[in-house]
């Protein structure tokens, strides 16, 4: 079962980091179709967190068809998200690992290359 | 999120000719966890003390759980408060308390309150006099969570804990939260906490309401821009809290009016609620010097 871990100084709301955690262990498989997640009170007792919080999370990730809740027993995994398939994810990650090699040649450090990235991001 | 469980207009609180709490208007839905933030001698446990009817307004008005707050048991029987200084009997024994507890309550809930206690691994035979800090958190929010309330107000519940015993009392709070039919509304100076327990928030400072919404809304209007610094900065669209200056560079800390656009040349970043609810304590603070 997964465990979610709550990040307070992202200004990331914690109701999207817990999709954020749910849809990241279904692209890696830690999550796997069939797989209950944990109920909202277990969730609280762990991370000491809001549950209208986890409830939330959870009502997005059903509507994202990704879950569904089934009374009486708990939320399980129905899917794994769509998006491009792993061989064009590799092919994408390949790009990008050519890209950060030809960056640090040129010679720009991490925190030089993440901000070029955040512009990058940013620039619609 | 429901109905509001608190409403309050225009309350205030007055000590002499001076004022502890002022033109204080706030809203708390059902079912939310709020907390109540602000720098010392604020207003928050005046603001407490009136909705729990230990204190009366000297001004305004508010509804709490569709009743004017009074020192009556119909209207007491559905709130829990939980005072700053933990009040406990210190040579009783939590056994002791329940049974008061039992004595005292129509609905006092015995078993959920054993328990909790037995989960919690405290000792029922003990003075609670002679228990951790922490323990006596723990017996006293049992306490108040076995008389079933609909509301349970909380003044600064964690400040003497530590870190752990903090943890421990936030999850049983969010456990009885998960139960359920509670509103919570507690104040804090924990504001690292905040994000993580509360859906919803409300700032005093000043004596005034600076802020009162949920914690996700208060994340999405507010920005922090950085940019170059200019003489004039545009605010049709957005109200500055918080402004700091170089030379060269400003930041500002912004909320966003519904649809409003960043202007370009401004570098937008996510502040966190700690930044704003920072923003907005230094912004009543330089208005009260002024």
């Amino acid at each position: 079962m997964i465990q979610f871990r709550l990040n307070t100084h992202s200004g990331v709301p914690p109701y999207l980091q817990i999709v954020q955690q749910v849809k990241q262990a279904l692209q890696v498989g830690i999550l796997q179709p069939g797989d209950q997640l944990p109920t909202v009170k277990e969730v609280v007792t762990h991370i000491a967190i809001n549950p209208n919080t986890v409830a939330k999370a959870y009502r997005e990730l059903e509507s994202l068809g990704l879950v569904e809740g089934r009374t009486g027993s708990g939320t399980f995994v129905k899917q794994r998200p769509a998006g491009p398939s792993p061989e064009v994810q590799e092919a994408l990650s390949q790009d990008l690992s050519g890209w950060v090699a030809k960056a640090r040649k040129a010679g720009l450090d991490d925190e030089a290359i993440e901000a070029l990235l955040r512009i990058a991001l940013h620039k619609r | 999120m429901g109905a509001a469980v608190i409403q309050t207009k225009g309350l205030g609180k007055r000590y002499g000719s001076f004022w502890a709490l002022e033109n204080c208007n706030i809203s708390v839905p059902a079912g939310s966890v709020s907390a109540l933030v602000g720098p010392n001698g604020a207003g928050k446990s005046t603001l407490l003390k009136i909705l729990v009817g230990l204190n009366r307004a000297s001004a305004g008005q508010g509804e709490v759980l569709g009743k004017a707050p009074a020192q009556e048991e119909s209207f007491l029987s559905d709130i829990g408060y939980l005072a700053q200084e933990i009040p406990l009997y210190k040579n009783l024994n939590a056994a002791d308390h329940i049974k008061m507890g039992a004595h005292l309550n129509k609905r006092f809930d015995k078993e959920f309150m054993q328990k909790r206690l037995k989960d919690l691994q405290i000792p029922l035979d003990r003075p609670v006099g002679k228990l951790s800090g922490g323990q006596r958190a723990q017996v006293a929010l049992a306490l108040a969570l076995a008389k079933k309330p609909k509301l349970l107000l909380l003044d600064e519940p964690v400040a003497a804990l530590d870190p752990l015993a903090r943890h421990d009392f936030l999850s049983s709070l969010a456990q009885a939260v998960a139960d359920g039919g509670l509103t919570v509304v507690m104040s804090s100076h924990l504001l690292a906490d905040l994000e993580r327990v509360s859906d919803h928030v409300i700032v005093l400072a000043a004596g005034k309401t600076q802020l009162c919404d949920e914690i996700e809304t208060v994340l999405n209007e507010h920005k922090l821009l950085v940019g170059p610094r200019q003489n004039k900065i545009p605010e049709d669209d957005f109200a500055i809290i918080h402004e700091t200056h170089t030379i060269r560079q400003s930041t500002l800390l912004v909320h966003l009016k519904k649809g409003a656009k960043v202007p370009n040349g401004w570098q937008q970043h996510e502040p966190n609620i700690e930044e704003i609810i920072l923003a907005y304590m230094g912004q009543a603070k330089e208005g009260g010097e002024k």
